[in-house]
């Protein structure tokens, strides 16, 4: 005459109570916060028809839109990755009064409104802004330039390299940097053998992100950029100009693009840090 | 080469870390710093090693001045604590490291360096292991690594931080041999760093034991074993019962202490301090003496006794369960000390008007009943 059978069954306890309520609760914010949003844009898209789809983003205004982001953003991102690198480098390794000061400045970017940083930038910049009155002289205009477009995007876009390589440049263990001079290396071959294949996923994670950023960047750039079809206007703001038309369709075929970009660009972001971090992967 | 370090300081913002280093270690020499956690000897080998620069001192390899040389330019092959492999390089790429950044007009061709590392890898029993990334290797086939690692320069010196730290009892002695071998083979100046006294006195030609700072005594390890310089090595050593005692014309006196085994020494009458280790200690029952069996326990082959003394403290002892004595030795007995084996340094502040300035050690060795 066993008890057991009337035994209730023995479930494991969570050490952390409320997963179900968490998970739940992160993935309805998910779901309306970005899958909505994101799935709304393609079924607008598919209600356009491949055919006319097609005409509108190889329309000769589109292409010189989706050219000239594509490129200030490439011009952006280069920028940024010697400049973000070096600034992680200086902020993680060496000393100096202000650093902190330095430190939180990073920020700036991530918390200033684009807009404010775009009217500022244009002061700046215009012909007879404190550094226009020097450059403009000179032959090189930046307001209502691709360059003005890409320092746009490249201000609000740096601390995303910064910011990823700096924690994994703060994480290495001294000891390899010490290893590679007692085995006689000089400075140069420590950073390129030693230090740069260590932060080199989060340096390309840094950067595919800073660019995909820029790609999306409108605030920052109107104001500098003049906005002239076919030679300074970005695509985000011919989805915006469709918009005001109420071309919804124009719209939406112009943002799935920069959709498309974005995903492209995160895709390959994780395969190139996949492919970097590779040697971790077969441990365990 | 040999090693000539004299008068080496350093010291990190308050904390003196080096105080005054002299050591000389011979070239082919195999040295062990045995200390423990904290007395600097990190730092000592990363000044050799030239990752750190002292306050003041000299080290001179075979006569030259290292102080005026960059790490890279010394040939220190260096095992660090935790190995510091290069995680994004296989093995190979890793032995061959030292020699693929070498300077152009240095640096051997391709072929050489392939050939060279392929005889490490032989040569430290990893060849199958070439290909394979360091998180993919245990502990001790990382520290192997590691050490080829530093061969592969064919180093003028061998610095290795506590090489067998993080490696579990059976692997450690493994490695142990192994390291005296590859040791004996390459007849390579080699230092070593560890806390653990078997490590260091199974392995090394020469102990140098280290005390915040300080060098505080060189020897083989029965001399140090025997003859504790100081107090600290007396301690470190193992001998942690502490018992004061009056010494009287050349022989030492205690409450319930019979030291009748302990020879008669020079030093001037006085308090001193007796060092001796739990299993130097022969409890005796004796209804008249003062200390007292507080708890007894056994590991089977040996008894571990907590004796009280009223005035003294406490003092341990361990002794064999299956002696003839050891039934009478319950809880609560009375029982006397035979002291075996034990030294005695004079107390500090007495030593000077007792003794030279240096303080005195004798230690004695007695046939054990
Ligand atoms: N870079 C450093 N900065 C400040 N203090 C240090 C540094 N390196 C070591 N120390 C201090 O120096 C002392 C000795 O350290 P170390 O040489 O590592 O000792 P050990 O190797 O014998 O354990 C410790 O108190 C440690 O905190
Ligand atoms: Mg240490």
């Amino acid at each position: 005459m066993s008890t057991a059978t009337f035994d209730p069954p023995i479930r494991a306890k969570r050490v952390l109570p409320g997963f179900t309520l968490s998970l739940g609760t992160t993935l309805l914010y998910l779901t309306l916060i970005v899958l909505i949003p994101v799935a709304a844009l393609i079924l607008k898209g598919a209600e356009i028809g491949p055919d006319r789809f097609w005409r509108i983003i190889s329309s000769p205004r589109a292409v010189a839109a989706f050219q000239i982001t594509l490129t200030a953003a490439a011009i952006a991102t280069v920028f940024n990755a010697v400049y973000g690198l070096l600034m992680a480098w200086v902020l993680v390794r060496y000393d100096f009064p202000g650093k902190r000061l330095l430190d939180a400045l990073m920020d700036v970017p991530f918390a200033l409104p684009t807009a404010v940083a775009g009217l500022s930038l244009t002061a700046l910049f215009s012909a007879n802004g404190w550094f226009g009155t020097v450059l403009h002289p000179a032959g090189i205009p930046v307001v209502y330039t691709i360059w003005g477009i890409a320092m746009a995007m490249a201000f609000t876009s740096v601390p995303f390299v910064v910011r990823t390589v700096q924690p994994v440049l703060e994480d290495m263990d001294p000891a390899l940097e010490q290893a590679a001079v007692t085995l006689g290396a000089r400075p140069w071959a420590i950073f390129s053998r030693v230090v740069f294949p260590a932060i080199l996923p989060a340096w390309l994670a840094g950067c595919t992100t800073a660019f995909a950023r820029s790609l999306g960047e409108f605030g920052a750039i109107v104001f500098i950029a003049g906005n002239l079809p076919f030679k300074t206007e970005i695509a985000a703001l011919l989805a915006y100009i469709r918009l005001e038309e109420f071309d919804y369709n124009g719209a939406a075929a112009i943002a799935l693009v920069l959709l498309g970009f974005a995903l492209i660009l995160l895709l390959v972001s994780n395969l190139l840090q996949f492919w970097a971090s590779r040697y971790h992967e077969v441990s365990r | 080469m040999s090693i000539s370090i004299s008068g080496l300081t350093k010291r990190f913002g308050q904390t003196d870390v080096l105080r005054g280093i002299d050591l000389g270690v011979e070239k082919g020499e195999l040295v062990a710093l045995l200390g423990p956690s904290g007395s600097g000897k990190t730092t000592l080998l990363k000044i050799i090693a030239g990752l750190e620069w002292p306050d003041a001192g000299q080290l001179l390899v075979d006569g030259a001045d290292w102080l005026q040389l960059a790490a890279q330019d010394r040939r220190i092959g260096f095992v660090f604590q935790h190995y510091a492999l290069f995680p994004h390089m296989s093995v190979r790429d890793n032995l061959a490291f030292g020699l693929a950044v070498r300077p152009r007009n240095e640096r051997p061709g391709k072929a050489v360096i392939t050939a060279k590392v392929d005889e490490l890898l032989h040569f430290l029993q990893i060849a199958h292991l070439a290909d394979r990334y360091p998180t993919q290797l245990s502990g001790g086939q990382r520290q192997r690594v590691a050490l080829g690692r530093a061969l592969a320069i064919e180093p003028n010196v061998l610095l290795l931080d506590e090489p067998f730290g993080a490696l579990d009892a059976a692997i450690r002695r493994d490695l142990r041999r192994w390291l005296r071998g590859v040791h004996e083979a390459t007849g390579s100046t080699t230092i070593f760093v560890t806390h653990d006294q078997e490590e260091a006195f199974e392995l090394a030609d020469r102990v140098v034991v280290m005390g915040e700072g300080k060098i505080e005594q060189i020897g083989h390890a029965d001399a140090i074993h025997d003859h504790p310089a100081t107090p600290f090595v007396a301690r470190f050593m193992g001998a942690t019962v502490e018992l004061p005692v009056t010494l009287l014309a050349g022989r030492a006196e205690g409450a319930g202490l019979d030291l009748a085994a302990l020879p008669r020494r020079a030093l001037g009458d006085g308090p001193a301090r007796l060092f001796t280790r739990p299993e130097d200690i022969v409890a005796l029952p004796d209804p008249k003496a003062p200390w007292r069996i507080v708890t007894r326990t056994s590991n089977g082959a040996n008894l571990r006794l907590v004796l009280r003394h009223p005035d003294l403290g406490e003092a341990e002892v361990d002794t064999p369960r299956r002696a003839t004595a050891a039934d009478a030795l319950v809880v609560d007995a009375p029982v006397r000390l035979r002291i075996a084996f034990g030294t005695i340094f004079p107390d500090g502040r007495k030593a000077a008007t007792a003794t030279t300035a240096q303080p005195a050690s004798i230690s004695i060795q007695e046939a054990r009943q």
